[in-house]
């Protein structure tokens, strides 16, 4: 700068997400029913939450360590974890980019019946999982409309780890495309039309200006339709078939335990799901912060 | 001449936002765009940058039809009024980027991109700032890193859309000058949008005023100062005290004195406007009768407001050590125009 | 600060990206919904609504529509308690409340249906409890509800903390210093302020309330007619190779999600404002 300091500079020890407390919620409380709600607040994420958790996590360790041990290097167990686990993964790849997709098309170009697909969206979340379950069954059985197209290829999805990929695709898309959708809508066009008056082709700013600036949303559909895969149950285990070793997914190996009065062998089974769920929302949070450290989070 | 707008229209649906607009550029000139929002001058800088294409009319750049090329083979570095500085990327990067993106056969080497972000960010004075992100900056530093970006492309024509609006007036200031000598440093063709006049006349070789998508008035600063063309123009440019009188030979007559006219204008009945600073207070004498309502410091000048007989409000500056110090709220005094402007 | 507006599409590859998006959501999302209604009513209607009018059938609407009338209603009551507590004041551990709020979001419904079971079943802490004083409560009505309850206990609550936070307290503190008494403060400023975003929540939750599948399937211990909700009793039909009537209470359920979707929508487009929805997913 010339001469005068330039008068905005920011406080260099105020963080820029920083927000003054309003007034009202500072130390003395103006408003009433802080004690009432609190509690009713409480009252019901005890009952409902942490006291049932709190049984679960208890429970794996009635016959020791050893008895926790003894479930999860069962290889039944391991065959069931790594299915429920690697479908999902592999959904909710085939997930960004579809989803990515999706709401590229729904938010960059204007087609007759868009609102209508936009609404659509939601539908794995709106519809309960069961009818997804025997919808996607019937589909892809091989008496169903795409499955008897398939069948004569050898194809075969319904009742094979195909089909359960399949239903956690129908399950996780809307995450992803909730998630991109709202950034790219606001993503603003001067940034776009700046990459261009510098010379970068529509493919260049896709890639390098507006692809990046979706990185954190795209990661957190991501984790998002991960999490929600790995502990999915009613849409899949219709068309899952399953098999033992083959097509038999975590969540069902807990109802099959408890059908055996094994309640220690299925809170196994549950706590390694939770933990599972809860690493990959930990790790979004670490990821989320890098980009936020990254200055792109603002 | 370098830059040749001529007859531009521009339409948005049913809303005319440009109407034969034509005017020239000299090459390295410095031409601010002023007007009021909706006048249409972000619309025009637009039309230049290739981001929208008008409904007739030429551009032409040295020669060649800029309407026939996509705004990334146009070479113009863009300055936004948002500043668009892609934020997952450093300084260095965001100024790196215009050759980043260029074919591998015209991208220059990885040592010759590093040298120029070096130069601009010297030329920016932020050499140690590089590695930062647009979100730890203060808003005049993405100003000037937006700037480096646009000159890093080494870019024919330099447009800047509104590049002070969102920035405090020291800053404002202080960039202002700044601006001025790197366009003199790298004499790049240069037009500017501001709504700013003071900015405008700071800055420009030549201003272009326009009101409604219509050019209003071309000129120096000078020019545009002292003969505005039009009651827009002078209203635009500062504050104007407006009383009615009669021309006749080329003087003004009002009730009981006269002024001289700027400029021609034909014998009639106007509304006459004159300029704050260019009006004499006495006690006694000849004059519009006004009353004092309130006496204020403007900057190196004493601002008075005063209040006619029938109610109408005029404006008035002296220098401190004149004779208007002595003047305070009530006092009844005689207001004379030294020079006064004529609008049909 | 404008986005890009949309736009017809123009080039090759944005017909190529937009016909693959449209064919992905036609075979992905809409060809199973297509799917559950063609099936269903694919004997005629006579052969749909015999299979809707079997008792266990009946029974099974009645259950889910018990259920989700008081699931529903006690997640409203928690969620603007919740809300009200979070939003409105400073206290310690509200980023554990709010932590322990978004569990139920990652648990598997599996989980939220067997951890009942761990509490109240034969076995479970309180087993021989209930089995002395001959309460039921998992296999029956109330472990279904607390299943239920379980699944959707952030709905609507994380409906309203947002809208909340970003409504400020101005409002309510202005009332507090006009005399307004707490009651008149909910029910005359707050509430009117969040009354969409409710009933956003509420319209969510309901749809998942109906819809719960995983969390009911393991605590309802499938007695027909008693403790079957419409989700396992299409598991029960479909299992029996009873396409007919699995089809026929799939289809009052997709109905219900498209009705869900169709108010969602409504609601969005209308209210959008009011909803702080942007912030949802």
């Amino acid at each position: 700068m010339t001469g005068q300091p330039d008068t905005a500079v920011p406080d260099p020890t105020i963080p820029d997400h920083f927000k003054a407390p309003h007034p009202a919620t500072g130390t003395t409380r103006v408003l009433p029913g802080f004690k009432i709600t609190l509690g009713v607040t409480i009252f019901f994420l005890s009952t409902i939450v942490i006291i049932p958790l709190a049984a679960l996590i208890a429970r794996p360790w009635e016959h020791g360590l050893e008895g926790f041990l003894f479930v999860l290097t069962d290889e039944r167990v391991i065959h069931a974890l790594a299915l429920s686990f690697f479908t999902a993964l592999a959904a909710a790849v085939v997930n960004v980019f579809a989803g990515l997709a999706v709401a590229w098309a729904l938010t960059r170009y204007s087609f007759p019946g868009r609102r209508l697909l936009d609404a659509l969206i939601d539908l794995p979340f709106a519809l309960p999982t069961a009818v997804a379950g025997i919808a996607l069954s019937s589909l892809y059985a091989a008496n169903g409309w795409v499955g008897s197209l398939l069948e004569p290829h050898g194809i075969k999805i319904a009742y094979t780890p195909v089909g359960i990929f399949l239903a956690l695709t129908f399950i996780g898309l809307p995450f992803v495309v909730r998630s991109v959708q709202p950034v790219l809508a606001e993503f603003e066009a001067e940034v776009e039309e700046a990459a261009e008056t510098l010379g970068a082709s529509v493919v260049q700013t896709a890639f390098r200006v507006i692809l990046p600036a979706l990185m954190p949303s795209l990661v957190t559909g991501f984790s998002l339709a991960l999490a929600r895969g790995v502990g999915e149950y009613g849409s899949v285990i219709f068309i899952a078939g399953n098999m033992p070793y083959v097509s038999e997914i975590a969540p069902l190996l807990i109802v099959i335990k408890l059908q055996e009065y094994d309640y220690a062998g299925a809170a196994s089974v549950g706590v390694i799901m939770l933990g599972i769920s809860l690493l990959i929302l930990l790790a979004l949070n670490i990821v989320q912060r890098m980009f936020a450290n990254l200055g792109s989070a603002k | 001449m370098s830059l040749i707008i001529k007859n531009v229209n521009k339409t948005f649906t049913n809303f005319p936002a440009l109407k034969d607009v034509t005017f020239e550029a000299r090459s390295g000139e410095f031409i601010a765009l002023l007007g009021p929002s909706g006048s249409g001058k972000t619309t025009l800088l637009r039309l230049l940058a290739g981001l929208d294409t008008p409904n007739a009319g030429e551009i032409s750049f040295e020669g060649e039809n800029y309407l026939k090329l996509n705004p990334r083979d146009r070479r113009v570095g863009m300055v936004f009024q948002s500043y668009a500085l892609f934020r997952h990327m450093t300084v260095a990067q965001n100024i790196a980027f215009g050759l980043n993106v260029r074919p591998a056969k015209e991208r220059p080497s990885k040592a010759e991109i590093k040298s120029t972000v070096e130069r601009l960010l010297k030329l920016i004075q932020m050499d140690d700032l590089g590695k930062r992100y647009p979100s730890q900056l203060s808003g005049g530093q993405r100003q000037r890193v937006a700037l480096a970006r646009a000159l890093a492309i080494n870019p024919r024509i330099l447009l800047l859309d509104e590049p002070f609006g969102a920035l405090d007036a020291l800053v404002r200031k202080d960039l202002r000058r700044w601006l001025k000598r790197i366009h003199h440093e790298t004499g790049v063709t240069t037009i500017f949008v501001t709504h700013d006049q003071e900015e405008a006349l700071d800055l420009a070789d030549r201003v272009v005023v326009l009101k409604g998508g219509k050019v209003e008035q071309i000129g120096t600063p000078l020019e545009i100062h002292s003969q505005p063309s039009s009651a827009f123009v002078f209203d635009f440019l500062g504050s104007a005290n407006k009383a009615n009188g009669h021309i006749k030979d080329g003087i003004a007559h009002f009730d009981g004195f006269s002024a001289p006219v700027a400029g021609a204008a034909n014998d009639g009945d106007y509304t006459l406007r004159f300029r704050p600073y260019e009006a004499h207070l006495s006690r006694t004498g000849a004059g519009i009768p006004v009353t004092v309502t309130a006496v204020l410091p403007a900057g190196s000048n004493l601002r008075l407001e005063l209040k006619g007989t029938d109610g109408a409000l005029f404006e008035t500056q002296h220098s401190h050590g004149s004779e208007a110090q002595g003047f305070s709220v009530g006092d009844t005094l005689r207001l004379k125009p030294e020079r006064v402007y004529a609008y049909a | 600060m404008t986005a890009k507006a949309a736009r017809a599409p123009k080039t090759l590859g944005a017909y190529a990206l937009l016909a693959f998006a449209l064919l992905w959501l036609g075979l992905i999302i809409l060809l199973p919904l297509i799917n559950v209604l063609v099936t269903a009513f694919s004997q005629g209607l006579p052969p749909y609504l015999a299979a809707l009018h079997t008792e266990d059938a009946k029974a099974a609407i009645l259950l889910t529509l018990l259920v989700a009338a008081i699931a529903v209603p006690l997640n409203a009551i928690f969620g603007i308690c919740a809300a009200w507590c979070i939003t409105r004041f400073e206290f310690k551990g509200k980023s554990l409340l709010l932590s322990i709020l978004d569990l139920p979001f990652s648990i598997s419904p599996v989980i939220s249906g067997l951890v009942w079971i761990l509490l109240f079943g034969a076995q479970g802490w309180f087993g021989f409890l209930l089995r002395d004083h001959d309460i039921k409560i998992v296999f029956a009505l109330p472990g279904l509800v607390l299943a239920t309850v379980l699944v959707t206990l952030p709905f609507i609550a994380r409906e309203l903390i947002p809208l909340m936070e970003d409504q400020g307290t101005d409002e309510e503190v202005a009332a507090r210093t006009l005399g307004a008494r707490g009651w008149d403060i909910f029910f005359r400023v707050t509430l009117p302020n969040i009354k969409w975003a409710l009933l956003y929540g509420v319209l969510l939750c309901t749809a998942r309330a109906m819809g719960e599948f995983g969390a009911v399937s393991v605590v309802s211990g499938h007695i027909r007619g008693l403790t079957d909700t419409l989700p396992l009793y299409i598991e029960i039909t479909y299992n029996q190779y009873d396409t007919i009537g699995a089809f026929a209470a799939a289809s009052i359920l997709a109905g219900l999600a498209i009705v869900t979707l169709v108010l969602k929508s409504l609601l969005e487009w209308r209210f959008a404002g009011e909803l702080a929805a942007s912030r949802r997913h």
